[in-house]
């Protein structure tokens, strides 16, 4: 084994190199690059803790705006269907008024047309009554040779006329 | 157990740290090691680009970073965070040692030499992780770091045979931690060369043995390769852990 039968004429060798490798190892690599890259993971890891608490913070906010938003939106919304139901109420109104009013312009119209019918009539019937006292005067005359008064006739003539 | 051969490359004779005869020859081994703090170097640097989104090898980088945050953070607790360097180091170190021991370099004539398979190498780091252990202990604690070898709710009449029992337990703790991972990789290492040269000498005993034996030891070798590179990882991770675990003890007394 040459570990043993070796150790006399090489140890000395041996712990001398050992210790000048593992020091340079040490103060190059254990000191001089270890803490950087570190360092480097140190910085990462607190970036990215950084960004995801932003990520939060940006989320809650965005849930608050939205909130905000949502309260805002539903105030809108109730206020338009009152704006609206306002509006409807008054356009009812307006137009019940409105019709009131034609409808009572109708009924003055349709009054002055009915007095105008009767007055109408009335006046037909005195043709029809002078006609007819004529036509009875004319007609004795022609059959009786009697000269018939036109009061008298005209009596006559209004008595059957309400007697038919 | 050629490859666990220590070989000089330059140096031998001249390399002497004064007139003590303490021969420093730069070896294969440390050729290996030098070749290892090269590569973790190299590795490591890919990861310090600091950009917000990674590339891939920063990925890497950052996964094994974090790897052994999370270890030492659980182990030791916040205040373990001055520790990372040194476990990092430990841990890389040891695990680019072991991987790199492994690469079949063989097939291109350059052998490649796991250092962590030799005790000498595994034992300074041990000692290293012990010293800062008992550093931190006494810097920490002072005198009162004793009382780590009477844990919490020991009976009075027992204090005195459990602190014998803790303090070995305690010394033995550099040992178990060096022989650990010297034994996990040379075992393996070894296991591969027996089964290699069961393919060599059963392919070379011709075409009975080499279906009989060739075969089985090849597709052997196929999974404990990969089982070598799961312990090349383990091995790392546990010297790691341990030391963390040690430190633990030095820092939070209980």
């Amino acid at each position: 084994m040459p570990q043993i039968s070796q150790l006399a004429e090489t140890f000395s060798s041996q712990i001398v190199w050992l210790l000048v490798f593992f020091a340079i190892t040490y103060f190059i690599v254990g000191r001089g690059m270890v803490p950087r890259v570190m360092d480097t993971m140190d910085r990462r890891s607190k970036q990215i803790a950084d960004d995801i608490s932003a990520a939060h913070a940006a989320r809650e906010q965005a849930d608050k705006e939205e909130e905000a938003w949502r309260a805002r939106e539903n105030e809108n919304r109730a206020r338009a269907q009152a704006l609206i139901s306002e509006a409807k109420a008054e356009a009812a109104a307006k137009s019940e008024k409105k019709i009131a009013a034609a409808q009572k312009r109708l009924d003055k119209k349709l009054e002055e047309a009915d007095e105008r019918i009767a007055a109408s009539r009335n006046d037909a019937l005195e043709e029809i009554e002078t006609v007819a006292t004529d036509a009875t005067q004319d007609i004795v005359a022609r059959l009786a040779g009697i000269k018939v008064a036109k009061p008298a006739a005209k009596s006559a003539v209004k008595e059957s006329l309400a007697n038919g | 157990m050629y490859q666990f051969t220590i070989k000089p490359l330059f140096g031998t004779e001249e390399w002497e740290l004064g007139s003590t005869g303490v021969n420093i020859a730069f070896t294969n081994s440390a050729l290996w090691m030098m070749i290892t703090t090269i590569v973790v170097i190299a590795f490591v640097q890919m990861g310090t680009k600091q950009q917000m989104i990674p590339g891939r090898w920063q990925v890497a980088v950052e996964s094994l970073t974090s790897f052994i945050d999370n270890l030492v953070q659980s182990s030791i607790g916040a205040q373990g965070r001055k520790y990372i360097p040194y476990v990092f180091t430990l841990f890389i170190f040891i695990l680019f040692g072991n991987l790199l021991g492994l690469l079949p370099l063989g097939v291109l004539g350059v052998h490649p030499f796991t250092f962590t398979s030799h005790f000498t190498v595994t034992g300074v780091l041990a000692v290293i992780s012990f010293s800062i252990v008992l550093l931190v202990g006494f810097w920490k604690h002072g005198f009162k770091f004793f009382t780590l070898f009477v844990p919490h709710g020991t009976p009075i009449f027992m204090a005195p045979l459990i602190a014998v029992v803790e303090f070995i337990s305690f010394m033995v703790r550099p040992f178990s931690l060096a022989l650990r991972l010297f034994v996990a990789m040379m075992a393996g290492h070894i296991l591969l060369e027996v089964l290699a040269s069961f393919v060599v000498s059963g392919g070379l005993a011709g075409l009975g043995f080499g279906a009989i034996v060739s075969l089985p030891s090849m597709l052997l070798m196929i999974v404990i390769c990969a089982l070598e590179l799961l312990v090349a990882g383990i091995q790392a991770y546990v010297f790691a852990l341990l030391t963390a675990l040690y430190i633990n003890d030095a820092e939070n007394l209980h």
